[in-house]
């Protein structure tokens, strides 16, 4: 299969054109996932967007948005003996309260990265005396997969694996955002591979009871361009609804195996987003049923009083109150080499994302 | 010797160390000047400007696809030797070894790097050996330092580059990184790319008779391409611009990095060379590089500016430029 | 939380899993969330999971529509900053 069209110039530049040409007033298109924040970012295409139209990164950067207690957590489990901890990468650096889980490997403990829960689930099989921990992160894109990882251990009879779930999801989180008095947010581009596991009717009610549009966007190059295209498309006309931009990716019925899967393994609870707070229902939780394979059950632990960062002003970020180069602390004590916040440390944080492909904000 | 482990006692300076300095490296190397057994090789050396460079190697796991950490130590000194235009000639050895480690592996590190200096025309004419404890040492820890011959007038540097040249790759970028991670614990896949170390000394000094106004050459090691050409920018005080399109990458490679999350202009290479040549002297430079060794698929791959100084950048496939930034720690693999 | 790419599904391999091809690169995944895939697929792959098949007729459909924009030219060139050899 040739994708190659998605990166094309002549068909981006067709879009470029489109979008410069629509009539809209000003307006802030938000987008919810932390790959077009690097997308958008890496392809330099803020800077080929008209002055009314801004493009601001949301929340969409399910590390940057767990909760500093979760990685205090991931952190205890990793000191107690015989645990190894398995993370994804993303996760390694991600300050906590205290320490982060790279830190915490610095100091000897069995803290390992793996690209797979998958090889977690190896990695307990070949290793019968260490207790495997997977910390999973993620939104839907990646709750399934834990799930059927659950599934698989369970159908194993392994007894040395178990997962610490951090899970979040994203619709009732964008219900926050619209209802937010301090950002006005006109559109979302909302994210390509949440919704190839969610459809897209969870986003209706953006159009149906605020009137916000939506477009579910992939992330070449003229991906987001379709994307953003579509949705000034519909400013211009009035409309407001959620349309499917990325067809080859996302079905409207989303992934129905997928989705039956997580609703078997977890249950729904309220979450804590790091910066925003509490945003009922937005938080996975793994059942009773699966209680032997939930690591907080299998290993409980005690974190320390989870402490925030005196300064950090992640949160305005994550909510698009704040550019990532008009936080006080941007380039400015906080970088990638000494970061402060999540938005800086994680690899598609907003704040990385701005710092390492623009020229904003730095001298 | 009996012993197919390293024992704390083939560390402590008496027979048994002089058995494994003998039987063992000695044999190894098989080099005229380390049967000499000095504490320090007397050699000829033509010439009064010398250049040396010294680098460690520490790189886990020791044998992977396409070469090993023996065969890595050698090139690497030999290319830094190289990148100042002198002709690289003799090379010390220094080794740690951690107490267990198989003697096996060690006789096939040290034939890698017999085979490397024969390549490259390099000998290795004295070394050391120290032991230390189980648990305190990564199996085997390689130090090498070089020396070689620099003609009078040379001055190749980092802080040469000006507006309007152009910059050159030597090859296809991140083989190394990618074939190291393809068998990292918890990542691995299958590929058939292998580690691209090799020794470049001949690439350079055929792209220095061809282009004698170089300004300058690296090789894009830890921290990949983005690396070295920040450096460059900054030391230079010059700006940067790659062009996407232009520089070659495998497929298999690219495919890695798109699965981990990896940008390719970060990952690691060990027998690539970036040159900077004045824009004139660019097509024979590159003409010079593919006729070289390992130089096949060279390409120009971007052009100096003046200003901003010290930031590179990428015109992308699609059209749009960013900044090429520097690796900040580690290269993670990410699923965001 | 996004980063999945396209990889085509060379064999089905026992236990729900595939063996897949990322241009040249092999690996195995799982398709326990897409059982249906079969050899020749496209999917999109996640963190070791393929978690859905790829449309190629979609995709192909998107871009011809692009291509109807008024403003798309085909004779367009992002004129490179060097000319590559």
């Amino acid at each position: 299969m040739d994708l190659s069209g998605f990166r094309d110039p002549a068909i981006a530049k067709g879009l470029i054109e489109a979008i410069n040409a629509t009539q809209t007033g000003p307006v802030k298109i938000m987008e919810v996932c932390g790959t077009h924040t690097v997308s958008i970012a890496k392809n330099g295409l803020r800077a080929v967007m008209p002055e009314r139209v801004t493009l601001l990164s949301g929340p969409g950067c399910p590390v940057c948005v767990t909760a500093n207690r979760d990685i205090d957590i991931a952190i205890e489990l990793a000191k107690q003996p015989g645990v190894v901890v398995t993370t994804f990468g993303d996760m390694m650096k991600v300050p906590g309260s205290y320490s982060s889980l790279a830190a915490e490997k610095a100091e000897g403990r069995d803290v390992r990265i793996v690209y797979s829960p998958l090889d977690a689930i190896a990695m307990a099989k070949n290793e019968p005396d260490k207790q495997v921990v997977f910390v999973a992160v993620g939104f839907e894109t990646t709750a399934p997969l834990i799930a059927a990882a659950i599934l698989r251990a369970k159908d194993a009879g392994l007894e040395n694996f178990s997962v610490f779930c951090a899970h979040k999801t994203v619709p009732a989180a964008l219900g926050a955002l619209v209802n937010d008095p301090e950002v006005k947010i006109d559109a979302f581009i909302l994210p390509g591979h949440v919704s190839t596991i969610i459809g897209s009717e969870p986003y209706e009610f953006l159009a149906k009871e605020y009137h916000v549009p939506g477009v579910i966007t992939g992330f070449e190059p003229v991906d987001v361009l379709q994307g953003v295209y579509m949705i000034l498309k519909q400013l211009e006309e009035g409309r407001a609804e959620i349309e499917i931009a990325y067809h080859r990716g996302v079905m409207p019925e989303g992934n129905v195996h997928a989705r039956e899967m997580v609703d078997q393994v977890f249950r729904p609870i309220d979450a804590d987003w790091r910066g925003i707070g509490v945003i009922p229902g937005t938080g996975l939780a793994i059942r009773e049923e699966f209680a032997h394979y939930d690591a907080t059950k299998r290993i409980p632990v005690t974190p320390p009083e989870p402490k925030e960062i005196k300064g950090c002003q992640c949160g305005e970020v994550l909510r698009g109150i704040t550019l990532p180069f008009e936080c006080k602390l941007f380039g400015r004590g906080c970088t990638p080499e000494h970061p402060i916040g999540p938005c800086m440390v994680s690899s598609e944080g907003s704040c990385a994302a701005y710092y390492r492909f623009t020229d904003y904000g730095k001298a | 010797m009996h012993a197919d482990r390293i024992l704390l006692a083939h560390g402590s300076g008496g027979t048994m160390m002089k058995e494994l300095i003998d039987e063992v490296f000695v044999e190894g190397f098989s080099e005229e000047a380390l049967k000499r057994l000095d504490d320090a090789a007397s050699l000829p050396f033509p010439g009064s400007r010398i250049a040396m460079s010294t680098d460690s190697y520490v790189v886990h796991p020791l044998f992977f696809p396409g070469g090993d950490i023996g065969r890595l130590a050698v090139c690497g000194t030999v290319n830094d030797v190289a990148t100042s235009g002198a002709t690289p000639m003799y090379l010390s050895v220094g080794f740690i070894l951690e107490e267990g480690f198989p003697i096996a592996d060690l006789k096939r590190i040290l034939v890698s790097m017999r085979e490397a200096a024969r390549e490259a025309g390099v000998h290795i004419v004295t070394g050391d050996t120290k032991v230390v404890e189980k648990g305190h040492g990564d199996g085997c820890f390689i130090n090498t330092a070089g020396v070689g011959v620099l003609p009078e007038g040379v001055d190749l540097s980092g802080s040469n580059c000006k507006p309007g040249d152009k910059v050159l790759l030597s090859g296809t970028l991140g083989d190394h990184g990618i074939a190291i991670v393809s068998i990292r614990e918890g990542l691995e896949f299958s590929t058939s790319i292998e580690t691209d170390a090799a020794p470049l000394n001949v690439l350079i000094a055929n792209v220095r008779a061809a282009a004698p106004d170089a300004r300058c050459f690296r090789d894009p090691t830890r921290g990949g391409l983005a690396s070295t050409l920040n450096e460059l920018a900054d030391a230079s005080g010059v700006s940067i611009t790659v062009n996407e399109t232009s520089v070659p990458v495998n497929d298999q490679v690219r495919g890695a990095s798109e699965m981990l999350g990896y940008d390719v202009f970060q990952v690691a290479n060990e027998g690539k060379m970036v040159a900077v040549v004045p824009a004139e002297q660019a097509d024979a430079a590159l003409a010079a590089m593919k006729a070289s060794p390992y130089g096949e698929k060279a390409a120009i791959i971007g052009e100096v500016a003046e200003s901003p100084a010290g930031k590179v950048y990428v015109f992308t496939s699609f059209g749009a430029t960013r900044i090429m930034d520097m690796l900040v720690g580690e290269q993670l693999p990410r699923i965001c | 939380m996004c980063l999945a790419i396209p990889a085509r599904v060379t064999t089905i391999d026992e236990g729900l899993m595939a063996t897949v091809d990322i241009m040249g690169v092999t690996r195995k995944v799982s398709l326990d969330l897409v059982p249906e895939a079969v050899e020749g697929d496209f999917v999109l792959v996640h963190a070791g999971f393929a978690l859905q098949i790829v449309d190629e007729e979609y995709a192909n459909e998107t871009l011809e529509l692009l291509k109807t924009l008024p403003f798309f030219d085909e004779e367009v060139q992002m004129s490179g900053v060097v000319e590559g050899s």
